[in-house]
């Protein structure tokens, strides 16, 4: 990994406050959801935020990305607008997808966020068949799947990265491994040790990284998607990381081990970037700034949502099909 | 394959949609074509439906793919959010069955779930139906379970003319189209269509006018109904059959104004008749003409069980032309 390309200070810095909005945003989400004024259900990334924030920093607009039901952060990391996340999240007509998706559903085309699914295992199949249509334009855009350890063992992983290696497809498959599928433990679930073995037998290279250091992640991620960009086909990196919460809010997480948490939470690797930031010289007051600004866009975020509109009945109608069936 | 064919000749099944695949591709290079065993290197498909595209068109846009369903309809979905048209092919209407995921929770959902920031305008082709002793896997009509699914489109064409037709209305159509082609009847010649000629999603067709009794149906079972049409012909019963084409949204208005005429109705499909797509029409029209009608609204479907293998097994299994004449008698 030392061959890796490095971030640099500008691109660190930027990794943080994708990453701290991230957190704030979760933090923000779940104190209105125990308020009683946001109804969801929801799936905390809470501890997962610096793999999308340091992969983002090499992709663009016009990139791809398919996510899953806990990606919040995938999306706020690929730049989701903070107005149209809230309003999804709490069922408003401003909401991206007009209240129609949801948490588990959210989608932005225009800045490349194309698929969130509540299936596991199935941003895979369709990020391999916009890494396709990528290929076929020919422009050097790239496709990112992102899924968690529990979908490497579902068959649309199998098909999908056997169709990618095959045609060397741009596309980039990154396992969240946060050791826990619902209640089940990664031990419990795999047969191998490393999820990035099973890349060679789909004719890829596969990486397993920290996922919680935000300069491994980003150099595999720039490895990767240079790579895709250059047509020299598909990567599979499985991040290491953790589930801070339950797997959905509400759960009370007593499969998982208290020590193995607590370690993990001690080592939250949000304050530690931020602490890397500063010791690397970059001022309090830049930080700070920064922080600042996440909170009061979330906090406006927050308030526009709640005072949208809740969508009318007659949106059960459209979007079913382009045009409104009698 | 398409110069061998004149406008006039009769041509079967696998051409007309050989020759709309071709034709689309053609004038809208968004068109793709996927699926197993669909190059020319794999011989154009197992019963030759895509041949000759990828030599025309090129191993880039008409890919031979892995046997990998979900693969499959996932690449078909993520290049159609990303502005193509691919046709996917799952080669059996039974394999359909470990893509479901694909189909129902994304092709159908996408463009709802999105607010309609996204659309998915794929068509799905596959084939089915009894005859050919394949036994209980490979020859099952499932229409009623995509049917039942809001967001996806089901047609089924009964003749090689709208088989054209319908496919070059389902590649334009914004939403995924799952495509039904009767296995069975993919070698019977038929009247040529027009080039470039579409049959409009949503329309049925009057295949036989008649007074006296309706008879719904759809694919191969409608020649049949034709047949029983025919017998029933003879002895002054005039018959007027309904080819719906597309079974959802199937067009109420057509089946409406013929029931209104005739007062009676049977609907005839090849899967079996229990929960299946008749039920759906039988209970519109006896909403619609509760105390009007002449008889009870009958259904004929396939036999309650797998399909089976030995031939006086198959045959039973599949309705036949003597049997839905001898239903149309008993409401007369
Ligand atoms: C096909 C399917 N099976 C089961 C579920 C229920 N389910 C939702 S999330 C989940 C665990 C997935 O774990 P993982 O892939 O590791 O992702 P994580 O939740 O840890 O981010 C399960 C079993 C589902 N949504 N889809
Ligand atoms: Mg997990």
């Amino acid at each position: 990994m030392s061959n890796y390309p490095k971030p640099d200070r500008a691109a660190l810095v930027e990794i943080y406050r994708r990453a701290d909005l991230i957190k704030q945003n979760d933090e923000k989400v779940i104190r209105e959801i125990k308020a009683g004024r946001l109804v969801t259900p929801y799936y905390s990334p809470r501890g997962q935020e610096i793999i999308p924030s340091a992969l983002s920093a090499s992709l663009t607009d016009e990139d791809y990305i398919c996510t899953i039901y806990r990606g919040t952060h995938d999306m706020l990391a690929k730049g989701f607008p903070l107005p149209e996340l809230w309003g999804e999240l709490a069922g408003r007509v401003t909401g991206s997808c007009k209240g129609k998706g949801g948490t588990m559903h959210l989608t932005y085309p225009a800045k490349g966020m194309m698929v969130t699914t509540g299936i596991v295992g199935s941003s895979l199949p369709i990020a391999t068949g916009l890494a396709w249509a990528a290929q076929l334009e020919g422009k050097g855009r790239v496709s990112v799947a992102y899924f968690g350890d529990g979908a490497a063992n579902i068959g649309a992983f199998h098909e999908s990265l056997n169709m990618a290696g095959l045609w060397k497809l741009p596309a980039i498959f990154v396992c969240q491994n946060n050791l826990y599928s619902e209640h089940t433990t990664f031990a419990d679930s795999t047969a191998v040790e490393r999820l990035s073995q099973r890349a060679a037998g789909y004719g890829m290279p596969g990486v397993t990284v920290d996922g919680n250091d935000p300069e491994a992640m980003f150099g595999a991620a720039k490895m990767a998607i240079e790579r895709a960009r250059a047509g020299e086909g598909p990567t599979l990196i499985e991040a290491l990381t953790y589930r801070f919460n339950g797997h959905v809010m509400g759960d009370a997480d007593r499969y998982m081990d208290k020590a193995e948490k607590a370690e993990a939470i001690a080592a939250d690797p949000v304050p530690r970037l931020r602490q890397r930031l500063l010791d690397a010289g970059v001022a309090e007051d830049e930080i700070a700034g920064i922080e600042r600004a996440n909170a009061e866009a979330i906090a406006a975020a927050v308030e526009a949502a709640y005072a949208a509109d809740l969508p009318d009945v007659a949106e059960l109608k459209r979007d079913v099909f382009a045009h409104e069936i009698a | 394959m398409s110069e061998t064919i004149t406008e006039t000749k009769p041509v079967t099944m696998i051409q007309a949609l050989n020759m709309a695949l071709a034709d689309a591709m053609a004038e809208d290079d968004r068109v793709l074509v996927l699926g197993e065993d669909v190059g020319d290197k794999q011989e154009g498909g197992i019963v030759g439906v895509t041949k000759g595209l990828s030599s025309q068109f090129g191993t880039g846009r008409v890919k031979a793919t892995p046997i990998s369903e979900q693969a499959i309809l996932g690449a078909a979905i993520g290049a159609s959010l990303a502005g193509y048209k691919p046709v996917a092919e799952i080669m059996l209407m039974n394999f359909t069955t470990v893509a479901m995921d694909m189909i129902v929770n994304h092709a159908a959902k996408l463009r709802f779930m999105s607010g309609g920031q996204t659309h998915v305008p794929i068509v799905i082709r596959t084939m089915t139906g009894a005859g050919f002793g394949t036994g209980g896997q490979h020859g099952d009509y499932f229409e009623a379970w995509f049917a039942h699914v809001a967001g996806i489109k089901v047609v089924a064409p009964s003749n090689p003319a709208d088989g054209y037709g319908l496919m070059r209305a389902a590649i334009e159509d914004p939403d995924p189209v799952l495509f039904i082609e009767n296995m069975p009847s993919y070698w019977t010649p038929g009247p040529a269509p027009e080039r470039g000629s579409r049959v409009e999603i949503g329309k049925a067709r009057i295949a036989r006018a008649g007074s006296d009794v309706t008879l719904v149906t759809y694919s191969r079972a409608t020649n049949d109904c034709l047949a029983a049409a025919e017998a029933l012909a003879a002895d002054g019963i005039q018959a007027e059959v309904i080819d719906l084409r597309t079974i959802a949204p199937w067009d109420r208005a057509a089946v409406f104004a013929s029931v209104e005429k005739t007062g009676r109705a049977v609907i005839v499909h090849e899967a079996v008749r229990e929960h299946g797509v008749g039920a759906e029409i039988a209970a519109e029209l006896s909403d619609a003409f509760f105390g009007k009608l002449k008889a009870p609204v009958k259904r004929i479907g396939a036999a309650f069980c797998p399909v089976p293998f030995s031939k006086p097994l198959e045959t039973a299994f599949v309705p036949q032309a003597a049997g839905i004449e001898a239903t149309v008698r008993g409401i007369l």
